[in-house]
């Protein structure tokens, strides 16, 4: 039996009548839980990291650089330099006597070498401690090169993932408005909270092309600096991963009067439900026939395979734990449409409402979690009976030492599961483990798998 | 051979990263400690990091717990944190030992961990599980260091004194599981009873679960370690490593046992020596098995010359991965280029006795793999051996990638690469040759099936 600590009780929702359903979230987590969350620094990194013409330095140790190197699938249509990781790589003296020259050469050197068309720079906990003044070194090498080199306050203790998300937009937001958008059209919109990866922002932006809706930026999937200066020219903002992203888009509009809607581009449901939103928000009467015959289209494509995994699939059951709580949303849905049940849901970076919803969402007895650790997910997977795990690479051999199917839904598959062929894709990841014939030679085997 | 005009652009910034950082290697280390579990004094991030890069090698589960520094024990110290996750690590792992390694940002804000994990253990009513505590902030080195500094502090904290014994200890550096395997077979043979530290063998390379498992089985035992002061010797597999961070001189100085350093036994004259070392102290001789073994190593050594010799090879890594597997390239006729990463340690100078048989060589300290790219420009090489993460430079060379070493994220079965004993050298010697052959093969517009 594995039990729950004591500081996580009110993070563990078992599905028992008898227990109150309040989840405390958006906590840091627990100390000595093994927490599958990352930090602030990699909250922003997530969301900057696939703009790809700008130079992304990690100022601090080498180590949350090194961590962090070409490691997502986020993909570019041109400029790579997004997959170089550099770093200022701090050692004891520059602790002692302070950052700021070292990160000035670095910069300008990165700068003079690679050409890009800005620079984030990112702080990282010893630079917090130390107490560069990373903004004003930035302010005198923009000078400098005249481009934008823009400081991303995103020390990992202070605060949760989410902060990140905040630090990430607060940089974008310092960039958004500088672009000049004459000749933008009516029918136009930011992509926003989708990073390519796998070159999903590509899927997407061909849906929306077919519709006859114009993308002014992507933000940040194959993302480009001079893109983005024009996103304030939009007239609708769509946000996917909510969780990241939210604080731009409420700025944006604030700022810019630009009106937001949220979206998921997971699964056929929810794919469906934003193109028609966007339709509707954007077109006339001819662009929602133009947006019904596409849906019909691409799903008439996609379905009758589907139904063939479904037979295959239909009682399986699921635990669902991403980085962001409005994914686990398309997913119980996804996992619907293929016949399966998520009984056991989570996320790294749920708030209240969001568990709210997933607790609507869900079944009367589905388990959610929020911030969980590998014992918790070991313990539901056993007592839930799974036979699938979606999660992260971290959560991988979780699964596969209990002999259960996995499915990676992170920001480092290579896999494009948005959109409707993404679904198609996702069916086969999830067909190709859950039925896999080597699970019944495994110890620990569900019934399910077809063995003995 | 050093030739100064050969040196890549100086430049500030790492790009590129060769070298992890101290509290991967010490997780590392630790996780080869029979029910051990690794813990870090810093940040929820590093220990995330950390995890999920060392998951994606070993595919295995790798709990690491963290302090999980908020502003609060930045700003007031994280000896709150650490108290709160020592004891929820006991209540959910019931470890036996726990091995603490500090991240930089509590060694920046000054955290005296050894007296706070004192006064832990001196206010824990009841059982504590041993703590032991290795200083790893980023800037002692690169994750070689801290995985040395991990073994140190566990021998340092453990070892007794006592009646001598038979047995010796290896301390055989970040060897792949398999090469740890292949080692206690090794011994076996010899009939010679060895501690070997650490021994994630089994820990990071297990089988299927009937039941979750808090912490893998296997590791090196406590009760093994504690009595490595009374054996007979220790050999190191290592050469560079600062003699005060060194076990094996620890242990040579407070209990006078033998320490004897010798790279990573690879290739024929360093495994030679390896074995008359387990000669001397089991006192038997080489068992037949081993001579058969090394008659076939050299049988295809005959076989493959003529394929590497002269070879370039850019060998890159941790100083005594990168060194000890250029002395195997410089016994069978190539020419090592070594990029070492991580801090300098006047290289050029350290390595000449080992590189006597060589006909040419090359070394580069502190690079990072932009660095490596400009030296692999100019010194054109044939082949690279190193981790998988050489893949961009050898796509870019259109050269063969020998994967070796940590990390290999991008193919299965890392941790059952060898190329330690005649037996590891035999499977790494093939795969040179082979890799050579298949780019021949491969650029030749023939394309014969007949080499
Ligand atoms: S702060 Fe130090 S310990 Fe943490 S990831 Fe960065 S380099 Fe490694
Ligand atoms: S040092 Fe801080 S910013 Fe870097 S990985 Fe660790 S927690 Fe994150």
């Amino acid at each position: 039996m594995i039990d729950i600590l004591k500081d996580r009780q009110n993070q563990v929702f078992e599905g028992r009548k008898d227990q109150k359903f309040e989840m405390s979230c958006d906590k840091i987590s627990a100390a000595g839980s093994v927490s599958q969350r990352a930090c602030v620094f990699c909250g922003s990194r997530v969301v900057l990291y696939p703009i790809a013409d700008a130079v992304h330095l990690v100022h601090g140790p080498v180590g949350c650089a090194a961590y962090t190197w070409d490691i997502r699938g986020a993909l570019s249509s041109g400029p790579e330099l997004h997959r170089l990781s550099f770093s200022t790589d701090l050692k004891e003296k520059d602790v002692v006597f302070g950052g700021e020259k070292k990160l000035y050469k670095v910069l300008t050197e990165l700068i003079d070498t690679y050409h890009p068309k800005a620079a984030f720079v990112y702080g990282t906990c010893i630079v917090g401690v130390i107490g560069d003044d990373m903004d004003a070194v930035c302010r005198t090498v923009s000078r400098e090169k005249g481009i934008d080199v823009i400081p991303v306050h995103s020390e990992g203790f202070k605060g949760t993932k989410k902060n990140g998300y905040q630090a990430a937009c607060t940089a974008l937001s310092n960039i958004i408005g500088t672009g000049d958008i004459s000749g933008i059209p009516e029918a136009s919109l930011n992509i926003m909270g989708d990073f390519n990866v796998a070159g999903e922002t590509w899927q997407i932006k061909s849906y929306y092309k077919r519709m006859g809706v114009n993308v002014v930026a992507s933000i940040t999937g194959d993302g480009r600096v001079d893109e983005i200066r024009r996103a304030h020219g939009a007239r609708l903002n769509v946000v996917q991963c909510s969780g990241s992203m939210m604080t731009l888009a409420q700025s944006m509009k604030e700022k810019y009067n630009i009106p937001f809607i949220r979206v998921s581009y997971f699964g056929i449901e929810d794919m469906s439900k934003a193109l028609y939103e966007v339709a509707e928000r954007l077109g006339d009467a001819a662009m929602l026939e133009r947006t019904k015959s596409l849906v019909q289209e691409e799903v008439a494509a996609i379905m009758p395979e589907i139904r063939y995994y479904r037979t295959k699939l239909e009682g399986a059951r699921a635990l669902v734990y991403t980085g962001g709580a409005f994914k686990v949303f398309s997913l119980v849905r996804s996992l619907r449409t293929l016949g399966m049940k998520t009984v056991v849901a989570g996320s790294q970076t749920g708030d209240k409402e969001d568990y709210q919803q997933l607790r609507d969402l869900c079944d009367e007895d589905t388990v959610l979690l929020d911030d969980t650790n590998p014992m918790e997910l070991a313990k539901y997977i056993q007592e839930k009976d799974v036979d699938l795990l979606i999660g992260g690479v971290k959560e991988r051999p979780i699964a596969y030492k209990l002999g259960v199917g996995f499915c990676d839904h992170n920001h480092e598959r290579k896999i494009c599961l948005a959109g409707y062929s993404g679904m198609l894709n996702f069916s086969r990841e999830v067909y190709s483990s859950v039925c896999s014939p080597v699970w019944s030679l495994m110890p620990r085997r569900r019934k399910f798998t077809g063995g003995i | 051979m050093v030739i100064a005009d050969m040196n890549p652009v100086p430049h500030e910034a790492a790009r590129n990263a060769c070298h992890l950082c101290a509290p991967l290697g010490a997780g590392m280390a630790f996780a080869g400690v029979a029910n051990t579990l690794p813990y870090l004094h810093g940040g929820q991030g590093c220990a995330t990091y950390i995890r999920r890069y060392t998951i994606s090698h070993f595919r295995e589960p790798v709990d690491i717990a963290s302090s999980s520094f908020g502003e609060n024990a930045t700003v007031f110290g994280g000896k709150g944190n650490l108290f709160k996750g020592l004891n929820n690590v006991i209540k959910q792992y019931h470890p036996a030992m726990i091995g603490v390694a500090s991240t930089c940002l509590a060694e920046t804000i000054g955290e005296d961990v050894a007296a706070q994990i004192k006064e832990f253990y001196l206010q824990s009513d009841g059982w504590c599980p041993e703590l032991i505590f290795a200083p790893t902030p980023s800037y002692v080195g690169s994750h070689y260091d801290g995985f040395h500094r991990a073994v140190f502090a566990t021998v340092t904290a453990l070892a007794r004194a006592g009646e001598k014994k038979q047995n010796i200890n290896i301390l055989p550096n970040m060897i792949s599981p398999a090469d740890i395997r292949y080692l206690r077979e090794m011994c076996s043979d010899f009939s010679l009873e060895a501690t070997i530290l650490p021994d994630y063998s089994e820990t990071l390379d297990g089988g299927s679960w009937a039941e979750y498992h808090r912490i893998p089985e296997g590791g090196t035992l406590l009760y093994d370690i504690r009595r490595m002061g009374q054996s007979a010797a220790t050999i190191e597999f290592n050469n560079f490593l600062e003699p005060e961070v060194s076990a094996g001189n620890y242990l040579a100085k407070t209990f006078g046992v033998t320490n004897h350093r010798i790279g990573i036994p690879v290739g024929v004259a360093a495994v030679d020596e390896f074995m008359k070392l387990l000669e001397q102290y089991s006192r038997i001789s080489i068992p037949a098995k081993y001579i058969k073994e090394r008659g076939r190593l050299l049988d295809s050594y005959v076989d493959g010359h003529k394929y590497v010799f002269g070879k370039r090879a850019l060998v890159f890594g941790d100083v005594d991965f990168a060194v000890s597997i250029a002395a195997f390239l410089a016994e069978i006729g190539m020419i090592p280029i070594i990029c070492t990463a991580g801090k300098e340690r006047n290289l050029p100078e350290l390595i000449k006795p080992h590189m006597q048989k060589a006909l040419e060589f090359h070394i580069f300290e502190g690079t990072d793999f932009v660095a490596m790219g400009e030296i692999a420009d100019k010194l054109k090489p044939d082949i690279i051996i190193g981790s998988g993460k050489g893949y961009p430079l050898a796509r870019r060379l259109q050269v063969p990638l020998i994967r070796l070493n940590f990390p290999i994220h991008d193919r299965l079965g890392g941790t059952r690469l060898r190329c330690l004993g005649y037996g590891g050298t035999q499977e790494l010697f093939d795969r040179v040759v082979n890799g050579l052959l298949e780019k021949q093969q491969d650029d030749s517009s023939i394309g014969h099936a007949y080499l």
